[in-house]
């Protein structure tokens, strides 16, 4: 029994790492434009086709083609952003909302014809690492790995860079922030990018180990909401504790009770963190 | 010139008068067969490929100038579809529209059983004839219909020719584990497995199933018991091809890995050397080896294409792609209509129901026969699993084997390679 919790719950927790990258996306643009992103899901698959046709069409390494498919991304949030975004960012939580929903299914629908929803799969293998009576497979623990160098650099881009303070700034109060100089479109529409990117590569990481969809971002974009309000909406760093949480549930549900569980012990936890701490377990920022 | 004009066309009406009646002996008649099509959503993989399969039969039937009554009567087929989004509810509610607003004359089920179920319901109420293919759950044809006919054969036979194989090379053999998804299908499936595998004296220590669209195995894998001889089960091709990439990266000691439904299609080849070793039922393979000789030998009618012909043809409309058995089924679900509307020489659904009862044929797909007892209408009785197993060509890439029966095998059957 010992082995099987240990085995699952290290397997969880390495998934955890990528789920709180996604999470983290969602996150920061909440917290920074007050925006809940439905398109969130949908660019994880893109990230995910994006690492898969540089590995088969240019046989480019996943794990070099994640900077390319981030870079990408970051050009892509800055389009909805222009596009979708922009002109009803003073409207309300339902227009935007309604913006990113078409997003999300204008996506999904080219996806579908371009890609058709048949399941693609990036035939890439690190191998495992064997520890003991423990198997942990390669490609997870890189992705775990990049996971919290992605989050260590994101931390230090927010609170020791110039562009980093202007996000905080404005996040804190917009119209102070301008009030200071700084152009909140400029910073909107950067947050919008960064989150947009940081979904791209959780995407393309979780692409080296699962094969997916165009559809397969839907699940990954309801795990990030549940994960948000673990760690705290708005806070990147409670974004991939709640994903640590998670993946740990996760691996470790199943081995006590059937899998179909899993997402009632979920969304147990998250009502349940809603009614006794909102503010998320590390609290919102 | 005046009497000459009247000449040409009194001709003319008289020629007309004569012709007429051949003209319309030549294709007097047509039929619209309705179904929907998963062209979007998580079956759109096997549903495209079925579809293709069922045009292809609607092409070449039409081309040879329809189906052939006994009169003489030519029966050109139209075709009417939707797509059902992979979704249920869906299913019969355009099922309802094809068959009370499109006039669909007869039904082929979409793919997967747990559409096809949906499906049957609306085509036994609305009094039409339906062929299920790309369904294999038994329980459909536990319901009493009378309508509905099965192309696959049924899932309560599906992995229990594994366990055979299993026994075949390790007598030993005393337990195996069972993880399967958790839809009509598949747990129809490995119900029938475990059944059976009791019945042979094994042990089961692990039947548990996963959600639809599961896409981590590892809690799973991780629970699997030690001492284990062979792991089966899996669902449809995204998980299935996902728990077989998770099994072979946690270097699980088990001797034999089969799991339904991705191991026959061609892109299952992706998972590269985790696909090597794994065992998989399909209800037909390109390189099959019925033919008109050995249903002669049995003293049973052939009908429709050879397999080598089904293939050329296959090739020549939609090129580079491989036909699958869900193609196959496609095409095969279009002969069972076929050979009920010229056997019943009618249209009348009363009439094709009792030649359908009837039928009894090879043909390329395999023998075709139904049963008509009151408890399983429509259940198919004689056509037969192939299980075929990956493994490395001489350039060390995978290939996939027909390897059970041993009727229908090219080579035998081996154990995974234990680490």
């Amino acid at each position: 029994m010992f082995a099987h919790l240990s085995a699952s719950l290290v397997d969880g927790l390495l998934i955890g790492f990528v789920y709180g990258i996604a999470a983290m996306g969602l996150s920061l643009i909440w917290g920074v434009m007050r925006v809940i992103n439905l398109a969130h899901g949908a660019t994880m698959a893109l990230g995910m086709f994006c690492i898969y046709g540089l590995f088969t069409k240019l046989g480019i390494n996943p794990y070099l083609g994640v900077p390319l498919a981030a870079l990408l991304a970051l050009l892509f949030g800055f389009l909805i952003y222009g596009v979708a975004l922009h002109r009803v960012m003073q409207s309300g939580y339902l227009y935007t909302l309604l913006a990113t929903f078409a997003v999300n299914m204008i996506i999904i629908g080219v996806g579908t014809t371009l890609f058709t929803t048949s399941p693609r799969n990036v035939d890439f293998s690190l191998g495992s690492l064997q520890m003991g009576s423990e198997i942990l497979l390669g490609t997870r623990l890189v992705a775990a790995v990049a996971s919290v160098v992605i989050t260590v650099a994101l931390y230090l881009f927010l609170y020791f860079t110039r562009t980093g303070k202007a996000i905080r700034a404005v996040s804190n109060n917009r119209a102070a922030a301008e009030l200071m100089g700084i152009s909140s479109t400029q910073v909107l529409a950067l947050s919008f990018g960064l989150g947009t990117m940081l979904a791209a590569v959780a995407g393309g990481l979780t692409a080296t180990f699962f094969p997916f969809t165009i559809l397969s971002g839907g699940a990954y974009q309801l795990k990030s909401f549940v994960i948000c309000v673990l760690g705290g909406l708005g806070n990147p760093l409670g974004a991939l504790f709640g994903g640590l949480i998670l993946g740990a549930l996760e691996g470790i549900v199943p081995v006590f009770m059937p899998v179909s569980w899993v997402p009632v012990v979920e969304f147990g936890l998250f009502v349940l963190v809603l009614v006794v701490r909102p503010t998320g377990l590390m609290g919102a920022k | 010139m005046k009497t000459f004009m009247s000449f040409v066309v009194a001709l003319g009406l008289a020629g007309a008068i004569i012709l007429q009646p051949l003209g319309a002996a030549a294709a007097d008649k047509s039929i619209l067969i309705g179904f929907t099509a998963s062209q979007t959503g998580k079956l759109n993989v096997e549903a495209t490929r079925q579809i293709n399969g069922l045009n292809l039969w609607v092409e070449q039937v039409n081309q040879a100038g329809g189906i052939k009554l006994p009169d003489g009567t030519h029966v050109k087929v139209q075709t009417k579809y939707y797509d059902d989004e992979s979704n249920k509810e869906r299913v019969q509610e355009l099922y309802t529209r094809l068959i009370s607003s499109d006039k669909a004359d007869f039904l082929i089920s979409p793919y997967s059983s747990g559409l096809a179920d949906a499906a049957a319901v609306m085509a036994q109420q609305y009094n039409k004839i339906m062929i299920t293919t790309g369904a294999s759950s038994d329980s459909i044809f536990k319901k009493g219909y009378t309508l509905v006919y099965m192309t696959y054969t049924p899932a309560s036979r599906y992995l229990t020719g594994a366990l055979d194989v299993l026994l075949k090379l390790d007598p030993a053999a005393k337990k195996i584990a069972i993880i399967h998804e958790n839809d009509k299908f598949s747990t129809d499936v490995v119900t029938a497995l475990k059944k059976y595998a009791e019945d042979k004296g094994m042990e089961v220590p692990m039947f548990e199933g996963y959600d639809s669209g599961a896409t981590d195995f590892a809690p799973f894998i991780n629970k699997i018991p030690k001492g284990v001889d062979g792991v089966m089960g899996g669902g449809h091709f995204a998980d299935t091809t996902t728990f077989a990439r998770q099994f072979y990266e946690k270097k699980v000691p088990a001797k034999m890995l089969a799991l339904l439904v991705a191991p026959p299609e061609p892109k299952f080849a992706e998972l590269g050397d985790a696909c090597i070793g794994v065992i998989g039922p399909s209800q037909w393979e390109p390189f099959a080896t019925y033919s008109p000789e050995a249903a002669k030998a049995e003293k049973v009618e052939w009908f429709g294409p050879t397999v080598q012909d089904f293939l050329k043809l296959y090739s020549a409309k939609y090129g580079k792609e491989e036909p699958s058995y869900h193609s196959a089924g496609g095409y095969a679900a279009g002969l069972i209509l076929q050979k009920g509307i010229e056997a019943a020489g009618s249209l009348d659904t009363d009439k094709v129901q009792a030649a359908i009862d009837k039928e009894d044929m090879y043909t390329f797909y395999g023998r075709i026969k139904f049963n008509t007892t009151p408890n399983l209408h429509g259940l198919q009785d004689g056509h037969e699993m192939i299980y075929i197993q990956w493994r490395k060509d001489k350039q060390g890439k995978p290939e996939k084997i027909a390897v059970w029966p041993a009727s229908a095998a090219s080579a035998a059957p081996v154990l995974r390679k234990v680490e």
